[in-house]
């Protein structure tokens, strides 16, 4: 080869080498500016149809202009109470065997199988609790969509507090038990305390990926125009009354659907911001 | 005493840990009851059959299987070269800075729920769609049947794309660990030979991690195939098989989310339920593998 030819093939490579490296480049800032997208569209949709009203009134009648969905806040917090209050414990305790008494063997088959149930796609999770719960109750019910979102948070919360268990200094562990102290109280008094702020960012994540989910609900909470009374009735939620509003004909009910949109997608990004803040507090105080 | 404590603790935590190993189990085995008498009737041809006549209570899901693979196919067509080619900026070349930055948004675009995604594709997509995109791509490749017919800017195109935006987040952000677990003295090794940096990224460290990659790939077609809010919003919800990509079709998530609620009869649900089955057994195997590829990967770069 002589020194030209060289020159010319290393000119050719470093140029691919820029080009490529540009490219890759430009595919980051399509993802990213997806979610710019995305966000800058729901503010300008949605800022302009938020009001008060929608906080505080219950849906008109159709043709009617205004209204809001206060029964839809109030019907998701209430779902969202439920899914905590089923999925975070079994959860926790899930995470905390797979952390604390599991041999690596029943680890890798827990945490595997926690992967799994992960993927299964959200509205099969809906025809479980369907079967499950609405079946034998004989109706849809805000206790049926419950415990769909339940089983949906569950796997982000083992592997959550399975993580920042698992990240507790064994140091801390020993300490305790040289003192004299069971296993048991040493899980409950040294290693649960030490990870607390790592499993509440758990559970912020559990709830924030619950909270947006609507194949779950349409046939376990069903949707309801009225306030929903007790578990045992059918809710409005906010996912749910975004997909009906959206595929409705009614200009003014696609106006609420961003609004509803703007606020739901409001409250999923502060739980994750807030949770990964909260995470890296940690560690910065830890270190 | 203060043995016996911690065996009922370790039992304790042990049920837990099984309650949620036996989920899988109990959620085929439920929806396999509840499916029995439709199960029964079509057998295997439920799966081949494309008609869906509730008034006839003639049930098969071909056109519904079709649908799922179809959207799936376009939106990892679009989604893998750019998740790659992402994933790749972020692990190998952004600085480290820059790339925490930029990872933080894109997990952020995960978390954005599917009926907001379905929302943007009903009021932003469909419409650039009709407009623009579909009569372009007619003109320049019309002959073929895939971009033939008329345009309504709903369809399995338009799905496909909405759901190519929903996976890449997956294929990042499981395909930059992988990356990230691809030992130093690979790339050292390359660019000491002479390779340039993208060199030393093409020919090293992605054959390097290549079962990582072809996990993130399962993982994110998983996801693609039970995605149901976003898909159900945008692909017309017609229960036929069209050779047109901008034909309206259905896909399984979809049929179920949509006709659920309204079907009478218990032939009719049970038919939906067996849809759920087929759905839930499909990302079972599919996530299975991929789950097993990411593990043997960034287990293999942590222990090198």
């Amino acid at each position: 080869m002589t020194l030209d030819a060289v020159t010319r093939t290393s000119a050719r490579r470093r140029t691919i080498n820029v080009l490529m490296l540009g490219l890759t480049a430009v595919c980051a800032l399509v993802a990213v500016g997806a979610l710019m997208f995305i966000l800058g569209y729901l503010v300008y949709q949605g800022g302009s149809s938020l009001s008060v009203s929608f906080f505080t009134n219950l849906p008109t009648p159709v043709g009617e202009t205004g209204g809001g969905m206060a029964n839809a806040l109030v019907g998701s917090a209430k779902l969202l109470v439920l899914a905590a209050s089923i999925g975070i414990p079994i959860g926790f305790m899930a995470g905390l065997y797979i952390s604390e008494f599991a041999s690596p063997t029943s680890a890798f088959a827990l945490r595997y199988a926690t992967d799994l149930v992960n993927g299964v796609p959200s509205i099969v999770i809906g025809l479980f609790a369907y079967t499950l719960v609405v079946l034998p109750m004989g109706h849809f019910s805000t206790l049926s969509g419950g415990v769909a979102l339940a089983i949906m948070m569950m796997p982000v919360t083992v592997r959550g507090a399975e993580e920042f268990l698992r990240a507790v200094p064994s140091s801390l562990r020993e300490a305790s038990l040289a003192l004299g102290a069971a296993k048991w109280m040493t899980i409950v008094r040294v290693v649960v305390p030490a990870a607390s702020r790592g499993i509440l960012t758990a559970i912020m994540l559990g709830l924030a990926r619950v909270a947006g989910e609507t194949a779950p609900l349409l046939f376990t909470a069903l949707n309801n125009r009225f306030w929903s009374r007790g578990w045992t009735e059918p809710t409005a939620s906010l996912p749910v009354m975004i997909f009906t509003y959206a595929i409705a004909p009614y200009e003014d009910w696609h106006r609420q659907a961003w609004a509803a949109a703007l606020v739901l997608l409001g409250l999923v990004l502060a739980a994750n911001i807030g949770a990964r803040l909260l995470v890296r507090r940690g560690i910065a105080a830890a270190s | 005493m203060k043995k016996t404590a911690d065996e009922v603790a370790h039992l304790v935590a042990l049920l837990f840990g099984l309650t949620l190993a036996l989920l899988t189990v109990l959620i085929g085995f439920e929806l396999a009851r509840s499916s029995s008498l439709a199960r029964h009737r079509f057998g295997w041809s439920f799966l081949f059959t494309q008609t869906w006549d509730p008034v006839a209570n003639q049930f098969g899901a071909a056109s519904f299987v079709y649908g799922t693979l179809v959207t799936s196919a376009i939106a990892l067509l679009v989604a893998v070269p750019l998740g790659v080619g992402a994933a790749l900026f972020l692990a190998e070349l952004a600085p480290r800075r820059i790339s925490d930055a930029l990872t933080l948004m894109i997990e952020l675009l995960a978390a954005v729920p599917s009926v907001v995604y379905g929302l943007i594709g009903i009021a932003v997509v469909v419409p650039l769609m009709r407009e623009y995109v579909q009569p372009t791509l007619q003109r320049i490749a019309g002959s073929l049947p895939l971009f033939s017919g008329p345009m309504f800017g709903i369809g399995y195109l338009t799905a496909g794309l909405v759901l190519a935006i929903m996976v890449v987040p997956f294929i990042v952000s499981v395909l930059r660990e992988v990356l990230l677990a691809v030992p130093r003295d690979q790339r050292e090794a390359a660019l000491a030979l002479g390779a340039t940096r993208w060199e030393s990224t093409w020919r090293v460290v992605l054959p390097y991690a290549r079962l990582g990659v072809f996990g993130a790939v399962f993982l994110a077609l998983g996801r693609a195939f039970g995605e149901t809010m976003a898909v159900t919003m945008v692909i017309g919800n017609r229960p036929e098989i069209a050779a047109s990509l901008f034909a309206p079709g259905y896909s399984m998530a979809a049929v179920i989310a949509n006709e659920f609620t309204e079907a009478t009869g218990d032939l009719y649900v049970q038919a939906l339920i067996e849809i759920g089955l087929v759905l839930f057994l499909l990302t079972m195997v599919i996530n299975a593998f991929a789950r097993l590829l990411i593990l043997v990967t960034t287990r293999r770069g942590v222990s090198a």
